[in-house]
């Protein structure tokens, strides 16, 4: 029972600090600019997704009085709007287009570069541990000593039926 | 403690036994199925009926182009009129263009499609004057 209270306090502990950790990263990330708001997450979102066209919400919040006549003059016939009108109404409405969600980007660059940057540095800690770390190589691992094995081997003529033995030609002196 | 089990299994024999009849029923109309497979035909129109709506809200309307996007396939011609017709009874010029934008993402490398809808949804879009991204010149970046 002590047991699970004691890991429930420590999990809770370390969420916590987790939460203060974002909670003053936030801070200082809003310290430098002027936006220093908190999005509430239970409130409909904005987002640019190819397999949802129509986002909970419109992109533009607060509209401008030139906005809103815009959007007066669509409550009449569509027809009668100009072009950038009517690109004007769906930018109000949307942020990205398709095409420009589809757009290449170089995020790419960065994903491997991040690799390439941690498996580098996998490799230095590997070189440093075979130099610091790990103790220097068996002498059982010496060329001369294998040979000295092999040739024990054939000398006690281990597995001659059709193991080791039985590989080497005793009369010739050589593998058969 | 002992009544409230026998409560239990009591209730949950008369549930088994009560559903036995419909899945009997079931499996008399048809071996192979857990449920009545909807035609295209019956699809379509329960789509057309969905945006045909009359007084149909901003929410049904995204709701339904997004679980209609979600799907396997493009909307009929006659799917796409009936949500066009729900934009305009919203005042949502906004929404018809991004619908048309969707379907023509959703052909994806069938080329033959958007030009067919196109074609096909041409009174439509001149009668409620919605342009398509290529008059925009929203296609390209």
């Amino acid at each position: 029972m002590l047991h699970l209270i004691a890991a429930r306090m420590g999990s809770l502990m370390a969420r916590r600090a987790a939460v203060a950790l974002t909670t003053s990263s936030a801070r200082m990330a809003s310290h430098g600019r002027e936006v220093s708001e908190t999005v509430d997450m239970s409130r409909p979102m904005y987002w640019d997704r190819l397999d949802t066209p129509l986002p909970d919400k419109a992109y533009k919040d607060e509209l401008t009085a030139a906005d809103k006549s815009l959007k007066q003059k669509e409550k009449g016939p569509w027809s009668q709007l100009t072009n950038e009108e009517k690109i004007a109404l769906y930018r109000l409405m949307f942020n990205q287009t398709y095409p420009e969600m589809k757009q290449p980007r170089s995020e790419w660059k960065t994903i491997v570069g991040g690799i390439f940057i941690f498996m580098g540095f996998t490799g230095l800690v590997v070189w440093w541990q075979s130099l610091y770390v790990y103790p220097p190589r068996p002498r059982t691992f010496d060329d001369e000593w294998q040979a000295k094995q092999l040739q024990r081997i054939l000398d006690m003529r281990m597995n001659p039926i059709e193991g080791f033995s039985s590989k080497w030609d005793y009369e010739k002196g050589q593998w058969k | 403690m002992f009544r409230a089990a026998v409560q239990l299994s009591v209730s949950g024999v008369r549930s088994l036994t009560r559903s036995q009849p419909g899945c009997k029923a079931l499996l008399a109309s048809r071996c192979y199925s857990h449920g009545k497979q909807e035609t295209d035909e019956e699809f379509d129109a329960r789509w057309v009926t969905y945006f045909n709506k009359q007084d149909i809200d901003a929410w049904e309307l995204r709701k339904g182009m997004n679980t209609l996007i979600g799907y396997d396939l493009v909307p009929e011609p006659k799917i796409l009129e009936a949500a066009l017709r729900a934009c305009r009874r919203l005042d949502d010029l906004a929404s018809a263009i991004r619908i048309l934008e969707a379907v023509k993402d959703k052909s994806g490398p069938h080329k033959d499609i958007y030009p067919y809808l196109i074609q096909e949804l041409k009174p439509t879009l001149d009668e409620l004057g919605i342009p398509t991204p290529e008059e925009l010149g929203i296609d390209k970046v």
